[in-house]
């Protein structure tokens, strides 16, 4: 009876009793799902033009803020090594392009997710050699990134609002509000819907397949620029992001591999759930949850609904 | 022109179905294994034996696990090294408690605690596959990583976490695991183990079971018209594989490092099996040998290379070549030759039976 108390019972009479922590909790959730949203987003990206899994994402991310903050300290301004770490993810997409993606086109989807895992070594080794290993600090103020943070009183307590963590909220919604129009209202948005359905037709009438995998490699490196200014700002930029970056595949797998909007109530889901577990039951499993959370959920969804939210059914079933 | 079957006559079926029908083969494995298990040993400095030999065999019988899900089956795991750890923690509950049994059945015996492990994470693997299944996996990885630091129980609430191993006897009084066993006879063991298993691996693999997995591998809707049950099938490739990753585990701990933490068995190490099994060829059991090899020994022979030629560069710089090498590697083999080295090896002794007159 015990535990059933602990586990039914005195978790919400926590929340309710503390009402102001509940909903710092809930805060702290939603910025860590938008995080998690931004990394699926940039799986779903490649995912839905070429049908590649990419792994890479991660290291992607990694790389990205790396590039940023090692240019900085090299003596560029701000903005300008914000220009050029958009450029050298441009390079790495017509690289991967070129190198990678345009040898392998017909293979099967699991050989190409392979060739990501290798890519992900291969960027670990490089940018470990170009900017070494060790935890760096993210360039907020010099990006223009807000500082701070702003108190509320509800119900006579006290929550505390980081001014970065609205600025990531507010970046990820511009961020998929971009991507949505750019991939509905767009002419290279049309193309890549259409390779997304058919290579081969998409083929047939002209759309240029190696061009549209760059260009869908640039977006989804500029998506992981973004996540990793962001993610570099809470935490130190180090490799160990990597690891967290993985957690985007329960996110796609809640919110299907398809579905921009999936990718992001599918962070949410997974943001949220994770700290209230973690705070509210964690205790009864001893603590640490948070890193095997998101991947039970995941697996529930599998057994259940293999499609995820807003996937299309065209899964493979057995 | 010497590797040529021409004159070998097989008059029985037995002799057809042998596991290897040429006799240059044979006598090729001969001279290996009497290498192997005669001549390392004598000869062999310890260092040789319990930093390139151990760790490699090792290494080979968790490819082997791997390449029977994943190679031979169709089932990506990326929970290897999970699947090992529970294997090494299972065999140190179980010399905990019966202290006098002979550590080598000890060691077989908790790969049937991962096999059993290994199934229930494989029971998604029958409504789904590929990535999907692949997520399934990583779960299990992260999973069982937290139960091998939170459940104390497990490494008898030893303070460090850690677990250690203990010193352990057998046949007579010869020291087999241990700080006081020699790497002589931790490497006869390990061999002795590995040999026994790849020899029952290739067995199962050229049986009915074996012949079921590969069906389901190349297409599971015929393979599930022509009579193969992909429940059967599945969880038997998950059970037979997780089994041969749990041994591979626990000999790991007992015959080669002598304590682990849970960063033995973390994520990184299902990766490099991975990349053991694709290097190696997937589907292929001298490719798992090879696959293996080759990552745990190129690196070596990396970091020994500036030395040789004296050139000065630090070991990090040496670590980060490591890692871009065998990413590139990983991308190199995809895409010029997606079965490995094994398929190398094969198109060799193509070219041999034929050589010097290729096209007679």
């Amino acid at each position: 009876m015990d535990i059933l108390y602990n586990i039914f019972i005195d978790p919400f009479v926590q929340m309710g009793n503390a009402p102001d922590f509940l909903l710092q909790v809930l805060w702290s959730g939603f910025v860590g799902g938008t995080l998690y949203s931004l990394i699926a987003l940039g799986f779903v990206l490649i995912f839905k033009a070429s049908g590649v899994f990419n792994f890479a994402q991660g290291i992607m991310v990694v790389f990205a803020a790396l590039t940023l903050v090692g240019l900085y300290n090299l003596g560029l301004p701000a903005w300008l090594a914000l220009i050029a770490t958009i450029g050298v993810m441009a390079l790495l997409a017509i690289g991967v392009e070129r190198v990678v993606l345009r040898k392998l086109v017909n293979q099967p989807d699991i050989i190409l997710f392979m060739a990501t895992i290798g890519l992900t070594y291969f960027l670990i080794g490089l940018g470990e050699s170009i900017f070494g290993g060790e935890p760096k600090k993210m360039i907020t103020e010099e990006l223009g990134l807000p500082s701070g943070s702003t108190s509320f009183e509800p119900f006579g307590g006290l929550v505390i609002i980081e001014h970065l963590d609205v600025a990531a909220v507010v970046m990820a919604i511009v961020l998929v509000t971009g991507l949505a129009i750019f991939f509905n209202k767009t002419r290279i948005g049309r193309a890549l819907r259409a390779v997304a359905d058919d290579h081969q037709a998409a083929l047939s009438v002209g759309i240029s397949l190696n061009q549209i995998w760059a260009i869908v490699w640039f977006a989804a490196g500029i998506v992981a620029l973004a996540t990793g200014i962001m993610w570099g700002a809470k935490s130190d930029v180090s490799f160990a992001l990597q690891i967290v970056a993985l957690k985007a595949l329960p996110v796609l797998i809640i919110g299907g591999f398809t579905s921009i909007p999936g990718a992001i109530i599918g962070g949410l889901i997974i943001g949220f759930g994770e700290k209230l577990f973690e705070i509210y039951w964690g205790s009864l499993l001893g603590s640490g949850v948070e890193g095997w959370f998101a991947y039970v959920i995941a697996l529930i969804f599998l057994l259940f609904r293999p499609q995820g939210l807003f996937g299309e059914k065209i899964i493979e079933r057995i | 022109m010497f590797y040529r079957e021409v004159g070998q006559f097989k008059t029985s079926y037995k002799a057809d179905q042998s596991i290897f029908p040429i006799l240059q083969d044979r006598i090729g494995i001969a001279v290996i294994l009497f290498v192997a298990f005669a001549i390392i040993p004598a000869f062999g400095s310890d260092f040789f034996l319990s930093s390139i030999m151990i760790p490699f065999l090792i290494f080979a019988l968790a490819t082997i696990g791997l390449n029977i899900l994943t190679g031979y089956t169709g089932q990506l795991s990326l929970g290897t090294g999970a699947f090992m750890g529970v294997g090494a923690y299972a065999c140190y509950k179980l010399t905990t408690f019966f202290p006098d049994v002979n550590i080598i059945i000890m060691v077989l015996l908790s790969g049937f605690f991962s096999a059993a492990v290994g199934m229930i994470f494989g029971l998604p693997s029958l409504r789904i596959k590929g990535f999907y299944l692949a997520v399934t996996t990583l779960a299990a990885q992260f999973f069982l990583e937290w139960c091998f630091i939170r459940i104390s129980w497990l490494y008898n609430y030893n303070n460090s976490g850690a677990i250690e191993v203990p010193r352990r006897e057998g046949f007579g009084d010869i020291v087999l695991a241990g700080a006081a066993a020699t790497p002589a006879t931790r490497y006869l063991v390990v061999l002795s183990i590995v040999v026994l298993m790849t020899w029952i691996a290739s067995n199962i693999i050229r049986g009915r079971i074996g012949r079921s997995w590969m069906m389901i591998r190349d297409m599971d809707i015929a393979a599930e018209l022509m009579g193969v049950r992909p429940l059967y099938a599945k969880l038997s490739a998950f059970a037979v594989s997780s089994f041969y990753c749990g041994v591979a585990g626990a000999m790991m701990v007992f015959f080669w490092l002598g304590a682990a933490e849970v960063e033995s068995f973390d994520i990184n190490h299902s990766f490099l099996y991975l990349f053991m099994a694709i290097i190696g060829g997937l589907g292929s059991l001298v490719g798992s040998f090879m696959g293996a090899a080759f990552i745990w020994i190129l690196p070596i022979i990396i970091r020994a290379l500036p030395e040789t030629f004296g050139i000065d560069i630090n070991a990090a710089t040496v670590e980060h070549i490591n890692f871009m090498l065998i990413g590139g590697m990983i991308i190199f083999f995809l895409i010029v030759e997606p079965h490995g080295l094994a398929r190398l090896w094969q198109i060799a002794k193509e070219k041999l039976r034929t050589w010097p007159f290729p096209y007679t």
